[in-house]
């Protein structure tokens, strides 16, 4: 058939794997209380993660959609068995999600594999067998929006909060930080990489769209700033965070579209920064608050003093937040500003729109950070002499080091981020001369 | 013909017959007084023995012809369908050990045998009439096996049922041959084929169309595709399990097995005519009206299994519709048939590995209804409390069937659409793959609402399930072959290529 068990990986695989192995071990940091069934949590848990690496270092397509599909099922059961807030709900509406998305992937990787007639499902073989640019036209669209289905691009994104909010907390980190970059990582390796035809313009306009290229980038755009609105209304704080993930990816997609240097690395340094970031997020607020308070809702954690009674947890989120911002010094900085800069040299108006996505993300995650944490109101003497103001639990170990390995991982990257961009830089050239496949 | 090349084309159905005999008499003369458990152990010992001399047998018979027609084919699919035969026949045999549902094992392993070798014949039939001979050994069987649980009312019931829709289909099958012989005037396949295509070059003959579609009927019957399928989930709801899974699985491997040669003798005369004939009646004769047939029936089984089962309460029925779901996707396999032997090694790969694992999955249904007494879907919750092992076995089952990766439910599917495109080029073949690919991605979401009772929803009773160490060993080791076959698919992919004579 044509089958290889064919693994590699250039600069773009190893920064992911990279990321996929810090989320990792942090997600079993934060899972140190897991006590229901536990052995079978870790099975399913680490299912996943092996599904993932194999997605980041197949060079094989159908190798690439065996380790894609081997990751949706451990995503059922862990968040389905040990999720709250409508779980099961959640759980299902991922699972057909991720699944709908792979037959769209399988119908293109079927198409390609028969069109070629090459007997071989390699990335280089099929890139080089030969795909008419007809055929790339109808089938890019068909893949890129299969894989984009789980990076979580608007409007194929309402997967993403409702299974983030249901996932238990390393569900969740694995979920927002590496499983939607498999998505972002399948739009570039698979569909930009196999069908580079299918972002060529039309030859005629609709609505002022030329090109698939047009049509994923304005998507991406709205799911900026649609994503961004959303998380600031939202009164259950684990819903910020997946509105915001949202938000993120669309940055991911949208320097996947600027076609250019410097979009492209960022793009790569956006999925890196944000599975990073995400995962910190998710981390303090399901396991380190929510924890504690059993309660996610920003009327009753108001009511908390939480920067008094959880300064860790307070001062973790104001870094994980203000990385989250996109402030200097941090890794989200380097990628949103890579991947606007792409946007400008390739459509001014993507930059400008994108920009206002930004300085609605400041406002969601300071109103996030305000209510939770820093209410204005002074506890009444009441209150403080009350029973149960002190027995919060205090923070343990595994806590401090996960969020110790995320935070230093985001703020290294931001203060040097040479240390990823070497890897990015060369394999993002390769890619965009065509013959990235090597 | 003579009666030496006759018995040794025969052999492996003589030694089931054989065997069939030697079960019921043996049990009847030695061990009519000795332990349920052991007269059904014993039985089902020398079933399998059977079964395992008869594999011998097949690997010595020959091809059987009668003057220039041939009777019965070796070698190929015939071969491959054979093997599957009696090994799946072995395993289904192997179930008994742990089933209380007659006090006749001996009986009942004798119906199997003898239903076993009308599978055999028309796994290798290439004649009208010993093809309908070998459906109606196998039928009959099936009708005395879906009853034999006499203390089921629902046993009698869908017995009843089946035989009924059964013996009109095979009505509809002989009315339809017997216009296919008046056309052509033979019972060959070949020839049928050949008088066929005559026939509709001379102008054309609505008869061919009408027996094609008979035919259609007579056989979509057996493999349960809609609109045939009425009998499927009844029968598979009141049948024994071990029953069931027989029906399930040797049947549907033979039936195949038999549409696969029809296929392939369409195919075969339509590559023997000369290119511009091919190109000038595109529309007309024997191969064009099959296929269109068997797309037809493709699509309605895949749209309306899929969509049925999603509704089902009890496993079983469950199980029925997603069998039809996959009798569509074997259909378009079919549909779609390559002149080279890639279309046939697909379907004969996707129906074993299906048989193996519906099996096994009727293995576990049966082993949970003994202890809950009930089939529903709520059955099997918190099964992972009540026995883990038998809850890792369904998992992966219930994963396969849905085509997840690396199963081996993945790559037969991945296989066949992949044949399907290879073969038809074009819109059509691709939109029905597309579909065939957008209905397992709603399968997923009824095999999930299995496992989520299994994994995921709380035990109201969490007695343990205890099932026969050799069933669950047995059941075990079907679950491992599907996970091994999926990881290395060559390895089944290759044996089946090795019957098939080089391209």
């Amino acid at each position: 058939m044509g089958v290889h068990f064919l693994l590699a990986a250039d600069g773009i695989s190893r920064v992911l794997v990279l990321l996929t192995g810090l989320a990792a071990v942090a997600g079993v940091l934060f899972s140190w209380n897991i006590e229901l069934r536990t052995n079978q949590f870790f099975a399913f848990f680490l299912a996943l993660i092996g599904g993932v690496y194999g997605v980041f270092l197949s060079f094989d397509f159908f190798l690439l959609f065996v380790f894609y599909e081997i990751a949706i099922v451990p995503k059922y059961f862990l968040i389905a068995i040990w999720g709250s807030t409508r779980r099961e709900y959640g759980a299902m509406k991922l699972a057909l999600y991720s699944f709908v998305g792979s037959a769209m992937v399988l119908i293109g990787l079927l198409a390609s594999y028969a069109a070629t007639g090459s007997h071989s499902t390699a990335l280089i073989d099929l890139a080089h067998g030969g795909l008419s640019p007809h055929f790339q036209m109808w089938c890019f669209p068909l893949v890129f929006i299969g894989f984009a289905i789980l990076a979580g691009m608007w409007p194929f994104h309402t997967w993403a909060p409702t299974g983030h909010v249901a996932a238990p907390t390393a569900a969740s980190m694995i979920l927002a930080g590496v499983i939607m970059k498999l998505g972002a990582y399948g739009c570039l390796r698979v569909a930009m990489g196999l069908y580079p035809h299918g972002l060529d313009p039309w030859g005629f306009t609709f609505l002022g769209l030329g090109s698939w290229r047009d049509v994923f980038a304005v998507l991406a755009v709205i799911g900026i700033v649609y994503g961004a609105l959303v998380a600031l209304a939202q009164t259950d704080f684990k819903f910020v965070i997946g509105y915001s993930s949202v938000s993120h990816m669309g940055f991911v997609l949208l320097g996947l579209m600027t076609l250019n240097q410097i979009g492209e690395t960022g793009a790569v340094m956006q999925m890196f920064s944000h599975g990073i970031i995400a995962g910190l997020l998710f981390a303090i607020v399901g396991r380190i608050v929510y924890d504690r308070t059993h309660t996610r809702q920003f009327g009753d954690l108001e009511k908390m003093h939480l920067a008094r009674r959880l300064p860790f947890a307070a001062w973790a989120f104001v870094i994980a937040g203000v990385a989250s911002m996109g402030l200097p010094g941090f890794s989200g900085f380097v990628a949103e500003l890579e991947v606007l800069v792409g946007a400008w040299s390739a459509k001014p108006w993507w930059t400008v729109v994108a920009g206002v996505g930004i300085v609605v993300g400041v406002a969601y995650t300071w109103r996030a950070l305000q209510k939770a944490f820093f209410s204005d109101r002074l506890p009444t003497p009441e209150e403080h002499s009350k029973e149960g103001w002190h027995t919060l639990g205090a923070i343990t170990w595994p806590e401090v080091a996960g969020v110790t390995l995320l935070g230093a991982a985001t703020l290294l990257v931001g203060i040097y981020p040479h240390v990823l961009l070497g890897q990015i830089e060369p394999a993002v050239k390769a890619l965009l001369a065509g013959g990235g496949l090597q | 013909m003579n009666y030496h090349d006759l018995f040794r084309a025969t052999l492996p159905e003589t030694v089931l017959e054989c065997a069939a005999l030697l079960v019921l008499v043996a049990d009847l003369a030695f061990f009519r007084n000795a332990a349920a458990k052991s007269r059904a152990a014993i039985a089902a010992f020398l079933g399998i023995l059977g079964c395992g001399v008869a594999l011998w047998a097949v690997g010595t018979a020959g091809s059987l012809s009668y003057g220039a027609d041939l009777l019965l084919s070796s070698g190929g699919t015939a071969t491959v369908a054979q093997c599957a035969v009696l090994v799946l026949t072995a395993l289904t045999l192997l179930l008994l050990v742990d089933a209380e549902f007659t006090r006749n094992p001996g009986e009942y392993v004798a119906v199997v045998l003898m239903s076993a070798a009308g599978g055999l014949l028309i796994s290798a039939a290439q004649d009208l009439l010993v093809i309908f001979t070998g459906l109606e050994l196998l039928s009959l069987g099936l009708y005395i096996l879906t009853a034999f649980a006499k203390k089921s009312g629902k046993s009698a019931e869908s017995a009843l049922k089946y035989y009924l829709f059964g013996g009109m289909s095979a009505a509809f099958l002989l009315f339809g041959f017997s216009y296919l012989y008046g056309l052509s005037g033979s019972t060959n396949l070949q020839a049928v084929v050949h008088g066929a295509y005559a026939a509709s070059a001379n102008g054309g003959s609505p008869l061919l169309y009408l027996a094609l579609v008979m035919v259609a009927a007579g056989l979509g019957f057996k493999v349960a595709a809609v609109p045939f399928h009425l009998w499927a989930p009844d029968t598979y709801e009141g049948a024994p399990a071990p029953a069931a899974a027989f029906i399930a699985s040797v049947s549907k491997v033979a039936s195949f097995a038999l549409i696969v040669s029809i296929s392939a003798a369409a195919l075969h005369f339509m590559a023997a005519l000369q290119p511009a004939a091919q190109t000038a009646h595109p529309a007309l004769g024997f191969h064009f009206g099959w296929g269109l047939i068997l797309a037809i029936m493709a699509v309605a089984s895949m749209v309306f299994g899929n969509l049925a089962a999603l509704a089902q309460s009890s496993v079983r029925r469950l199980l029925a519709y997603s069998a039809v779901a996959h009798a569509g996707y074997i259909l378009l396999g079919l549909a779609w048939f390559s002149s080279t032997s890639r279309s046939a090694e697909a379907v004969m790969y996707y129906i074993l590995t299906y048989g193996l694992t519906t099996i096994a999955a009727f293995g576990v249904v049966g082993v949970v209804e003994r202890a809950t007494g009930s089939d529903k879907m709520d059955a099997f919750l918190g099964l992972q409390k009540r026995n883990p092992l038998l809850a890792a076995v369904m998992l992966v089952l219930f994963l396969s069937l849905a085509g997840i990766p690396p199963l081996v439910g993945f790559w037969a599917k991945f296989n066949l659409f992949a044949a399907v495109l290879e073969v038809g080029g074009g819109a059509a073949p691709f939109a029905l793959v597309a579909l065939a690919v957008a209905f397992s991605a709603v399968s997923l979401y009824y095999y999930l609402q299995v496992l989520k009772r299994v994994y995921v929803m709380p035990a109201i009773d969490e007695t343990p399930i205890k099932a026969h160490p050799v069933s669950m060993l047995v059941l075990l080791a079907m679950g491992a072959a599907v996970l091994v076959l999926g990881c290395f698919p060559a390895l089944l992919q290759n044996w089946i290529a090795g019957f098939y004579p080089g391209i």
